[in-house]
């Protein structure tokens, strides 16, 4: 038993990269639907979109692009369905350069196609703009000025919608979707003081941590993280989205990983022993 | 002269924003909102640089067939491509669901960016055999912990634990982790880099660092 222990240490990792994807494809094809639990900071970030009035104006900062479409385009879509339910006023920017189209995909989706909302009154898609912090803050000036022309190339001044949200003061709530620098933690730094604005975040996993800090502090109000997060806020919002189906997958991956420590150890131990006789 | 002027301008910039961030007045507000436009304009003058950047290092590479060169013929080839796409596309259509610049988008980069990360789950199960060793009491801690987030964010750790009793479920055990031990550890750290960011910045508007100035050349 020991030797073939110590024998699977050598085993090619390419079986391991075989089994992952085996555990990710199956729950994919044939769903499980294990029952989800709804953590507290995705409970708080539904509580405080609820909150929210009709006509209410709403900053949603897309900071995010294609590598983590998978974890925060489920939240990005799940947060318009929600937002649009309230009948709020949307302004979206984007401060990563390969997430505006992203962006575009679900406003598009979500706010023209399924609830009717209508460009330029209803919501305003900003695009992109370089600067990082330097935006943030500008738009605490003046939104039209940061943003001269939007992502379909209008002139925002111009807009109705934009003639009321002309700063950050101007926004009830500020619903970040951030894959990391910039988004969550500088929006918070920049702007939450500062402008005495609401921030709500959805960000991926990896960087879910360092925001417990600034939800105690009360400087952020509500968290989904990761696809996890995004699951919960979807269960919640009463759709069955890309997260809720990634779960299953996620469920047999943990476990997996889990198996791998316990299996990794088993085999340094028995190689160890092996050594020692 | 040649270090006192940046000196002077980085105190005078410094100084400005700092004042900004806790007095609106207009004397204080205007070169503040100043300084503000002119960082992006210069950050959008950094993007045309660090494209001029990657030609010239590749460039180079590609035309001495230098090591890797292969790759970065690809790398100059799909810039340009993108380039052309963009711009016969026009100012006015490229960014449209159904123009050619988008498809590209969508069919290329979109999904070789999530093909990246999506890597990531497969080397992290092959880390977690081949190199989580559990050696001594600080490990098992960390291992234990991992295990618990692991389990406490995904539907099954939820269905495992759904007999036991509220407060040692998995879901419950992994909230108070994130929200008690992880999140004291992550605040101090926080504080603690807080602290030297306002330390630097107050060097640097002093004037007493000007290493800021070396541009690398470790003069």
């Amino acid at each position: 038993m020991i030797a073939f222990l110590a024998k699977l240490r050598e085993m090619d990792r390419r079986w391991i990269f075989l089994l992952v994807w085996i555990l990710v494809m199956i729950p994919l094809i044939f769903p499980l639907r294990l029952p989800l639990a709804v953590s507290p900071p995705v409970k708080q970030y539904y509580d405080e979109i609820e909150t929210l009035q009709e006509g209410d104006i709403v900053l949603l900062s897309a900071d995010f692009d294609p590598a983590s479409a998978p974890e925060l385009v489920p939240m990005l879509n799940a947060s318009l369905t929600q937002l649009a339910r309230r009948k709020v006023k949307i302004v979206a920017d984007c401060l990563w350069p390969g997430g505006p189209p992203l962006l575009e995909e679900g406003l598009r989706v979500v706010l023209e196609e399924e609830f009717g909302y209508v460009y330029g009154e209803d919501f305003v898609n900003l695009g992109f703009k370089e600067g990082r912090e330097a935006v943030m803050l500008s738009m605490g000036n003046s939104i039209p000025g940061t943003f001269p022309v939007d992502f379909r190339g209008r002139n925002v001044a111009d807009m109705p919608l934009m003639r009321r949200a002309q700063n950050l003061t101007s926004v009830t709530l500020l619903v970040n979707i951030s894959a990391g620098y910039p988004g969550t933690k500088e929006w918070v730094q920049q702007a939450s003081s500062r402008f005495n604005l609401r921030i709500i975040s959805g960000c991926t996993a990896v960087s879910a941590p360092e925001y417990y800090a600034y939800l105690q502090a009360e400087q952020l109000f509500g968290l989904l993280g990761g696809m996890a997060g995004a699951a919960e806020y979807e269960n919640l919002v009463g759709i069955s989205g890309p997260a809720t189906k990634g779960m299953d997958a996620q469920s047999s991956v943990h476990i997996f990983i889990i198996l791998c420590i316990a299996m990794g150890n088993l085999t340094f131990w028995a190689a160890r022993r092996q050594e020692q006789r | 002269m040649q270090r006192q002027i940046p000196l002077f301008l980085t105190s005078l910039v410094g100084l400005t924003m700092l004042l900004y961030y806790f007095i609106p007045h207009p004397l204080i507000a205007t070169p503040g909102h100043f300084f503000e436009d002119s960082v992006i304009i210069v950050v959008a003058f950094a993007i045309v640089l660090g494209s001029a950047n990657v030609l010239k290092i590749n460039g180079e590479a590609v035309l001495r067939r230098g090591k890797d060169w292969p790759y970065k013929a690809i790398l100059l080839l799909s810039m340009f491509l993108m380039i052309g796409i963009g711009l016969t596309d026009g100012p006015a259509r490229y960014l449209t669901p159904e123009s050619r610049f988008n498809w590209m988008y969508d069919t290329f980069y979109a999904s070789m960016q999530s093909s990246m990360f999506a890597l990531l789950a497969f080397f992290i199960a092959s880390a977690a055999f081949r190199a989580f060793r559990i050696r001594n009491v600080d490990a098992a801690l960390l291992a234990v912990a991992a295990v618990v987030v692991m389990l406490g964010r995904v539907p099954i750790g939820n269905l495992l634990s759904s007999g036991l009793p509220q407060s040692i479920q998995f879901p419950e055990m992994a909230n108070w982790l994130m929200e008690i031990p992880q999140n004291a550890a992550k605040r101090g750290i926080l504080v603690g880099a807080a602290l030297g960011v306002m330390s630097t910045g107050l060097r640097i508007i002093l004037g007493v660092e000007g290493s800021f100035m070396r541009g690398g050349e470790g003069r």
